[in-house]
């Protein structure tokens, strides 16, 4: 017999915020049904017909009613205008030193992909306390990736990328959900995002088996595709220089400036000639659609978000080494840990990578030391 | 069909002429209506049919009935049948092309064969859905979001899109007739201060048939070319974009909600006045915010997409333009309270069921406020939030109205009086049955039960129960008027001209109406809803 509850739990920091301003206008808007119920009622007893024969006093109107009940309810609704535009502001801009999950939907599974190459299906780990990005895309059609416990939802949208943020707050398992229609097994396209302790979340992620970070995945593309032939680490290759290319600015050579984000990367794989860097000419590279699925799209982003990190050290990610984390050996008090088998479902033709904890940077290039690793118990 | 008791001649547009050419080929406003109300009717019971199905489906959280795919053809059908070929030309085709001409006092609209000429061209589209459901049916969702329409589809999505492609003509041929008809028909003395408030909605109405229309032609021409030819439009993998899809389909489909709700809101402002025996507070005010909503309603597409990684700053303007919008809508219903206040209620059916539309569309509205602001929207969208609120607006508000004006303007359509006890009886049945359905799904999409799903986790299953009772209960209080208009047709007490005490000069004509509507052209020379002497009416 499941257990029922009318209110959904809140797990997330979003989530808390979120049911202020959702009882806020639940409230605003029980009253205001009250009030207009009250009133029809009122005047319809108040004033029924009494005679066949009556005729009431008309009344043309009145300008000052209109423009109080205009007006007034008017404010009450920039109230909600503007305390829902905060939040969804918010939950729009991931803090810097949000750790990375890449999330693809496909008909009908949710892919899930850590930086250091532990792969998920319909199944989502993350630590308590620790600001986490998704970045969502799709194989097929338009899918959405929704937590109810986080009150989130974002569309997973074939040819690009969409991100969603948050801190998890309790520890526990909650539903994930397809939450756009996607064809005949919509319905069942759900899984469970596993909230954890931070000690028990890097133990979890050490021992995930991973075969080798999605970046040194993506530097084994990058070798395999030829990738490399061309974009050479220096200035003399027939195609531009991708060390300390990510997060920069671009000018093109139609005189306009990108910042090389994952968009601009994905878009640069798939479509070559849609944005062409200054110095250099069209129809060098060829298009890898239809070549490279979602997630070694994300694997070779990955490997080249790594080649910029030695620069700006801005991205970073979780980290697999011995050094991250806070201790090990914690107990894994969460339910549902029964899932892990998952990862072992291998969603590229590679073959095990021996090292499995590379953190994937360009070989000339020393492993730097990276600023955040998964702090345990997280900072609020 | 004797009318003895008529002052008037005996002849009327029913019995002017018989046989079945005399329908088929009639260039006559209110034929056309009788043929349209029985055609939407038909679309209107098989819509049902399918929202039975799934309510039946939904009773277990395992999906036993029906295979996935059987259920999603059925929602997907469930929408395009009713929104398409039931809501959109519900009330301007029956109750608008009865009524325009005879309230503005011509006797048709300006263009009667392009009327009939709509008729045909929305049974052609009504065959080409049929087609699509007797062939297997299709699984798009009434959305036809892409890539899933253009490449992935394994349904009959064409015939669908080629139907809902041919009936958007006819609801852009309505629309240019309606306009041209109250700009250029209106009987001497009618001017635009004295147009019945229903026509001032049909208006509205028209103004958005007219140029929303042909965009969802040219998004749907667009499905047609990319899913046959495979021209790269919305198809990201040869070269689309699927989000331009979802600005196209909701440039027109947002104001599409309008083109289903103003008319509803006409029909209230007229029952409201009549059973209040009053003007309707604020005349202009209702009049001019339909054409607010007309407008404002073009602006607000985006709020569909706030999840899908549309511009964060597009989205706050379309989140703060859904509220602006919100404020004619708020309008209406405290000007329509106040109509009531110190008049003279009588509790005839037709004003049951503005009761009825002004909670549940008040209800509808509030939700809807809370699915324009961001945040919440980004939690219940995609959810059975949607989809109550969503029903609230469309079926409690327009279902209700039309089922109110269809009561209200039933003796002037058939001559006939419909059994006032068992009408009473079928209108309470339908708001408690309502509630029943939809009220419970504002609960399930906060707990985040998504929609168009198949089957379902257990903890949501009591309140799908509860709907699906819920759904029971209103489908007798669809039933009831069904049976009993039928039954009126012969065995209803005859209708004087004027059964409600109403103003308006389609009630200053026999009912039925004769074929040219009056026997001399009306004359117009006092304002609109005169329950009083001129002198009488008081400014607050």
């Amino acid at each position: 017999m499941p257990e029922y509850h009318l209110l959904p739990a809140a797990a997330s920091v979003s989530a808390i915020q979120y049911d202020y301003l959702w009882w806020y206008e639940v409230a605003v808007a029980v009253i205001m049904t009250a009030l207009i119920f009250a009133a029809v009622f009122y005047f319809a007893l108040r004033y029924r017909r009494r005679s066949e024969t009556e005729i009431p006093k008309q009344i043309e109107g009145s300008r000052l009613l209109e423009i109080t009940w205009s007006v007034v309810p008017f404010l009450v609704m920039l109230t909600f205008f503007f305390w829902g535009a905060a939040l969804y502001f918010r939950s729009q801009n991931p803090p810097p030193d949000a750790m990375n999950v890449y999330v693809v939907g496909k008909q009908w599974m949710w892919k899930v992909q850590y930086p250091n190459g532990v792969r998920e299906i319909n199944e989502l780990h993350v630590p308590v306390g620790r600001a986490v990005k998704l970045t969502i895309a799709s194989e097929d059609v338009i899918h959405s990736f929704f937590v109810p416990a986080f009150r989130l939802k974002r569309d997973a949208i074939p040819g690009r990328y969409n991100t969603m943020w948050f801190t998890a707050t309790k520890p526990g398992r909650y539903h994930f959900f397809c939450a756009e229609y996607c064809g005949t097994e919509h319905s069942g396209m759900i899984g469970w995002v596993t909230v954890m302790e931070p000690k028990d979340f890097q133990n979890w992620l050490v021992s995930g088996g991973a075969e080798g970070s999605m970046a040194s995945q993506g530097q084994k593309l990058f070798q395999q595709y030829g990738c490399s032939t061309c974009h050479l680490f220096d200035e003399q290759g027939r195609c531009p220089n991708l060390k300390g290319m990510y997060g920069s600015r671009v000018l093109l050579s139609d005189g306009r400036t990108v910042v090389a984000d994952e968009a601009y990367i994905r878009e640069s794989i798939l479509d070559p000639n849609a944005k062409i860097v200054a110095g250099f000419s069209r129809d060098i590279m060829p298009t890898f659609q239809g070549v490279l699925n979602e997630e070694q799209v994300l694997e070779l982003t990955e490997y080249i978000k790594s080649l910029a990190e030695t620069h700006n050290g801005i991205f970073s990610d979780v980290q697999t080494g011995p050094t991250a984390g806070g201790g090990r050996g914690g107990s894994i008090a969460n339910a549902g840990q029964g899932s892990l088998d998952t990862r072992g479902t291998s969603m590229t033709n590679e073959p095990p990578r021996p090292e499995a904890n590379a953190q994937g940077q360009d070989a000339t290039q020393p492993p730097a030391a990276l600023p955040t690793s998964a702090a345990p118990g997280g900072k609020k | 069909m004797s009318t003895e008791t008529t002052e008037r001649t005996p002849i009327n547009y029913l019995n002017a002429t018989t046989g079945w050419k005399s329908w088929l080929f009639t260039t006559d406003h209110k034929r056309i209506a009788v043929l349209y109300l029985i055609s939407i009717t038909v679309f209107f019971i098989l819509g049902g049919i399918f929202a039975s199905l799934m309510r039946l489906e939904l009773t277990t959280p395992q999906g036993d009935m029906f295979s996935s795919d059987t259920y999603n053809k059925l929602f997907t059908m469930h929408g395009v049948v009713m929104i398409f070929f039931f809501l959109i030309p519900s009330i301007p085709a029956t109750l608008g092309n009865f009524l325009i001409p005879m309230m503005v006092g011509a006797r048709d609209l300006a263009f009667p064969k392009i009327n009939l000429l709509s008729w045909y061209i929305y049974i052609i589209g009504g065959l080409f859905a049929l087609g699509a459901i007797l062939a297997g049916g299709v699984d798009t969702g009434w959305t036809f979001y892409t890539p899933y329409s253009t490449t992935y589809s394994n349904a009959y999505v064409m015939p669908a899109v080629v139907g809902v492609f041919i009936a958007g003509f006819s609801s852009i041929l309505t629309g240019l007739n309606f306009i041209v008809t109250v700009h250029k028909m209106r009987a001497p003395g009618m001017t635009w201060g004295r147009l019945p408030l229903f026509v001032w909605g049909m208006y509205a109405t028209s103004l958005i048939q007219v140029l929303g229309t042909p965009v969802i032609a040219i998004t749907l021409a667009l499905v047609g070319l990319e899913r046959v030819f495979h021209v790269g439009i919305f198809d990201p993998a040869i070269g689309g974009d699927p989000i331009l899809f979802q600005h196209m389909f909701w440039f027109y489909s947002h104001p599409a909600v309008y083109i289903m709700i103003l008319p509803g809101m006409g029909v209230i402002s007229e029952v409201v006045g009549c059973f209040s025996r009053k003007r309707p507070f604020g005349y202009s005010f209702i009049a001019g915010s339909s054409l607010g909503i007309a407008i404002l309603g073009f602006l607000v597409w985006g709020h569909h997409m706030f999840v899908t990684g549309e511009s964060m700053y597009a989205s706050m303007v379309f989140s703060f333009l859904s509220f602006a919008v919100a404020v004619p809508s708020a309008i209406k219903v405290f000007n329509w309270t106040a109509t009531m206040y110190k008049g003279s209620v009588a509790f005839n059916t037709p004003m049951l069921y503005a009761f009825g539309f002004i909670g549940l569309f008040t209800i509808g509205g509030l939700t809807g406020l809370m699915l324009a602001t961001l945040a919440v929207d980004v939690h219940v969208t995609r959810t059975y939030f949607v989809v109550a609120h969503f029903h609230y607006v469309m079926v409690g508000g327009m279902v209700m109205a039309y089922l109110g004006g269809l009561h209200f303007w039933w003796p002037k359509i058939t001559g006939r009086m419909y059994p006032e006890v068992w009408a009473r009886i079928a209108a309470a049945i339908t708001f408690i049955g309502f509630n029943l359905t939809f009220g419970p799904q504002f609960i399930l999409g906060y707990m985040g039960m998504v929609r168009r799903y198949h089957a379902y986790a257990p903890e949501f299953q009591p309140l799908n129960v509860l709907s699906s009772a819920g759904a029971s209960i209103l489908a007798v209080g669809y039933a009831i008027p069904f049976v009993y208009f039928l039954w009126s047709l012969t065995k209803g007490e005859k209708a004087p001209a004027n059964p409600w005490g109403a103003k308006g000069l389609e009630w200053e004509t026999a009912s039925p109406p004769p074929t040219f509507n009056f026997d001399h052209t009306p004359v117009v020379n006092e304002p609109a809803y005169a329950y009083a002497k001129d002198e009488e009416v008081e400014v607050v």
